[in-house]
């Protein structure tokens, strides 16, 4: 697995080969509040990147997550409709969708730890 | 942005700001909306809605006055009741809704919804005998305190003789104007103060152990299980009393009030669309906006508030639909993002309301 990067809307990536696999970050998920319903989207559908593919219900609103890259969704963790609390950086639980990626080069300008740690206390 | 006088007590408190209706207001404190929302149920919420407007009229024809901009009657009304009910405009929509207390029949006291402040204002001006006089409440805050608790909360905190004070009734103590009645179906209270007072109050109120001060997240969440309206979303300019299913507000022998024509057509012949609360029966979240489709996916109406109810830990919402699928029980769909949820047509309120009294029929 290649280190997570970030997006500025809070979701994170990380690469083996051609597939990524995307999560929203603790700081997104605490924000969220009390997370009520994740809305998933199916297995096959193809993204591109900054689309919106799953959103997250809290008490107070809902909330689009966005593809941090384009390809095709080749695996959805459906476990987390029932158990929203594992969202957030845990990748081994926490992960929402894996991409297999179109063009692996889209994640090279996204932030890396540091550059998203200093994004967040800006 | 506007601040209200508790302003610098909710930043003190660490509140999520954010606007509502020109003010900067709390949505939700530290312990977030899920948590001040089941605390109001159990124990006693407080919420600033020092935003909300404070008018008082006064003279020989204010009765009169508001027989002519309301569909109400405050003839029969005993002094220091409250009452719940609706300015209406020439076409019979509702300009705003609002909590009328009479003081005594030459003088009442209305609270209307921060965001309709001018309007009803200038309304209320455009149709003011000469022999009333309206005047503006700018100077006061308002603290609603609301649960369970909140009577002995009331009167632990403050020694206020309001035990023998009952539902939708107002006690004039010093300078305070105390309201048994509230936006939450809890037992409860609205006190209006002058304004210098209100963070001592306030922040008397929060040292009680049974106290948490309470967002207008929760503030939402709590009314909509309540099947209250929101002004702007559930009513509006458009939307009747009769639709809105608060006919009850309408005196037993009005007429010539404001808008009458439509309003009593449609109580004699029924409107064309009906308020309705909605309970998903499937998994996901309506929020407003969403279609509401008849079974067999015709649109028939859309949801003017939705959202996720803490207490029975699904989703409710309320919309209009046309009579024939105003029945309760009635299955309908919920368009979200391209999906259809199911859910069914259901009684308001949501959860019975647990307001003091046994003769009441609705809060405001």
């Amino acid at each position: 697995m290649g280190a997570k990067k970030y997006t500025k809307d809070h979701e994170w990536i990380s690469v083996d080969g051609d597939i990524g696999v995307v999560g929203i970050s603790d700081h997104a998920k605490d924000a969220l509040g009390d997370l009520v319903y994740l809305d998933l989207p199916e297995k096959g559908k193809v993204v591109s990147k900054g689309d919106e593919f799953a959103v997250v219900e809290s008490v107070k609103a809902a909330s689009e997550i966005y593809a941090p890259a384009s390809g095709e969704i080749v695996e959805v963790n459906e476990s987390l409709a029932d158990e929203m609390d594992n969202l957030g950086n845990d990748e081994g639980k926490g992960w929402i969708v894996k991409i297999k990626l179109s063009d692996a080069s889209e994640i090279d300008n996204l932030l890396d730890e540091a550059a998203y740690q200093n994004y967040l206390n800006d | 942005m506007q601040k209200t006088p508790l302003h610098e007590s909710h930043l003190k408190a660490k509140a999520k700001m954010g606007e509502f209706a020109g003010y900067d207001m709390p949505l939700f404190y530290e312990g977030g909306v899920m948590e001040e929302h089941l605390w109001t149920r159990t124990k006693a919420g407080v919420f600033d809605v020092s935003h909300m407007g404070q008018i008082i009229l006064e003279g020989p024809e204010a009765m009169a006055l508001l027989h002519t901009i309301t569909p109400s009657s405050f003839v029969k009304t005993p002094p220091m009741m409250a009452k719940y009910t609706v300015l209406t405009n020439k076409d019979g929509g509702i300009i705003d809704d609002l909590i009328v207390t009479k003081i005594t029949d030459t003088k009442f006291f209305a609270v209307i919804n921060a965001g309709c402040k001018e309007k009803d204002i200038s309304w209320i001006d455009e149709n003011l005998p000469d022999s009333v006089e309206m005047k503006r409440l700018d100077d006061r805050g308002l603290i609603a305190l609301q649960g369970p608790a909140a009577e002995k909360v009331l009167h632990e905190v403050l020694y206020l003789d309001i035990l023998q004070l009952k539902y939708m009734r107002m006690v004039q103590i010093d300078d305070l104007y105390i309201s048994r009645l509230g936006y939450t179906g809890e037992d409860g209270f609205e006190i209006s103060l002058p304004a210098e007072h209100a963070p001592t109050f306030w922040e008397r109120l929060c040292e009680h152990g049974d106290v948490q001060p309470i967002g207008l997240a929760a503030r939402d969440s709590l009314r909509l299980e309540m099947g209250y309206c929101l002004y702007g979303h559930d009513i509006d300019d458009t939307t009747s009393p009769v639709e809105a299913d608060l006919a009850w507000v309408i005196g037993k022998d009005a007429d010539e009030f404001i808008g009458s024509k439509r309003i009593l057509d449609e109580l004699e012949n029924g409107a064309s669309r009906k308020r309705v609360g909605v309970m998903l029966t499937d998994k996901g979240v309506a929020r407003e906006g969403a279609k509401i489709l008849s079974s067999e996916g015709y649109e028939i109406g859309v949801l003017t508030s939705g959202g996720f109810s803490p207490s029975l830990q699904k989703s409710i919402g309320q919309g209009y639909v046309p009579p024939l699928y105003a029945e309760e029980g009635t299955e309908v769909l919920l368009e979200v993002r391209g999906r259809q949820i199911k859910a069914e047509i259901s009684k308001l309120p949501f959860l019975p309301a647990k307001v003091k009294t046994a003769t009441s029929k609705k809060a405001g």
